[in-house]
């Protein structure tokens, strides 16, 4: 059963941000797909809840051939997949998105909610720092932005301090020659990733590897890049045996957990799997282009 | 207890609440307005039968507050029918023997309304469909009827009113 919470709705951006500095034990609900489910088993019982579901200042898809893609907080999950630009642009966030949960829940989360819940097993932080995306985030006092890469801190715990909202999330342009590919492994199509991979590839002409990043999803407490893999692939000739490794390096570079749903060392395993062919697919990707 | 009157337009109509802001929309609709067709099922938006539609998209009554849905034009299963007729897909799911216990069938049907209203005019697939329902389960059906039902209105074997 839910608890007793007195309920905050500011008309203004400014006005949220102004109400969350002044209350304590105070949580933001946005969409509310994952938060209403937390506080109905009673793991959360805030005092105070701050509902921005309805600004609409941050409800925006924007994109600049130079400056990229923002998306403001609020913008649903569904927008996102539907989203012409998007389409064109980012098709890896589309294909995401087309997986992420249900329609229902699609229609109604949030992209901000969605990161600033901090699931290990999200799906869309590990593309989004694939995509090298950044968060801006605001208080009362000031915004500031960072890597999403240095966002997620614990288990469902971020970087934001106290009275800070997510306001913004702001893919840059993607580089030339560079290819992105994101697969989640679960049992049924659209549940939470047992586990998760997203890779990028960029190629410095011929087949070889000028940048890469491996991002590993629900794989220890955040979101993460496993970086020796990055190293490993970047200046090399990508083919498949060179993929394959790089799948073992991640597998061994990252802290999974066992649970109902796999054990440690299957899921190491995955990550390996997924690791290879995500790598392989962001590479001929990006040798098309 | 703190409490708030708010307005909720369900199926065209207003009706003000005065409720614990904590109340779900699933139980707004069931407990406060009356209307019970909207079944509770999982209750952690996991199963779809307490699907209805908010400004025409399918939402999951049981995991939304309902004063997030002030404002808005809520539609429940009771809301399909016009002037006491059913709708294409409720006719539909008749047809097709699209129900066997029933617990999911309004849920499907405001899933199958939003897919229908969302791609009106356009060629669909049976994939697409499937995708269509894919945040509801069906324990009974096996899902094909409920597929076939929905094929029928989209190739326009249903006629409205």
């Amino acid at each position: 059963m839910i608890h007793d919470f007195h309920y905050l709705k500011p008309g203004t951006l400014k006005e949220a941000l102004a109400m969350y500095a002044e209350h304590e034990d105070c949580k933001v609900i946005c969409g509310g797909q994952s938060l209403l489910i937390v506080m109905r088993q009673g793991m959360i019982a805030p005092e105070n809840l701050l509902d921005i579901k309805h600004l609409n200042e941050l409800n925006y898809i924007k994109f600049d051939e130079k400056d990229g893609l923002r998306l403001g907080a609020t913008t649903t999950h569904r927008a996102i997949e539907k989203s012409e630009v998007i389409k064109k642009y980012y098709p890896a966030l589309v294909a995401m998105e087309n997986k992420l949960a249900s329609i229902q829940v699609r229609n109604w989360g949030t992209i901000g909610g969605n990161l600033a819940h901090a699931d290990p097993a999200g799906d869309p932080a590990p593309l989004l720092i694939a995509l090298k995306a950044n968060i801006k985030v605001g208080s009362a006092k000031g915004e500031r932005v960072m890597p999403l890469d240095e966002f997620f801190v614990d288990y469902f715990e971020t970087a934001m301090e106290k009275g800070e909202l997510v306001l913004e999330v702001h893919v840059p342009v993607t580089q030339p020659k560079t290819g992105i590919a994101y697969q989640k492994f679960n049992y049924l199509t659209n549940d939470m990733g047992i586990v998760g991979v997203a890779a990028s590839v960029t190629l410095n002409g011929g087949n070889t590897c000028k940048d890469a990043r491996v991002v590993l999803g629900n794989a220890g407490p955040t979101p993460r890049r496993s970086k020796k893999a990055e190293e490993f692939l970047i200046g090399k000739a990508l083919n498949d045996d060179v993929f394959a490794e790089a799948g073992k390096i991640a597998s061994e570079d990252c802290e999974p957990v066992a649970d109902i749903h796999a054990s440690e060392d299957f899921r190491r395993h995955v990550i390996g799997v997924l690791t290879k062919r995500m790598l392989k697919k962001a590479f001929e990707e990006a040798q098309g282009k | 207890m703190e409490k708030r009157l708010i307005t909720l337009n369900v199926n065209g109509i207003d009706y003000e609440l005065y409720i614990n802001p904590k109340t779900l929309l699933v139980e707004a609709i069931r407990d406060h307005i009356g209307l019970t067709g909207t079944k509770r099922g999982c209750d952690t938006v996991s199963c779809g039968a307490c699907t209805v539609m908010i400004d025409d998209m399918s939402v999951k009554s049981c995991s939304i507050l309902a004063v997030q849905a002030e404002g808005k034009k809520i539609t429940t299963v009771e809301g399909l029918e016009k002037n006491g007729e059913l709708s294409p897909i409720q006719k539909a799911f008749l047809d097709n023997g699209s129900y066997q216990c029933g617990f999911c069938t309004p849920g499907m049907l405001m899933s199958a309304s939003a897919f229908l209203k969302e791609n009106e005019g356009k060629d669909v697939t049976e994939e697409e469909i499937r995708e269509g329902i894919e945040g509801n389960i069906c324990r009974c059906t096996g899902y094909n009827s409920i597929v076939r039902a929905i094929e029928s209105v989209v190739k326009g074997n249903y006629k409205e009113g």
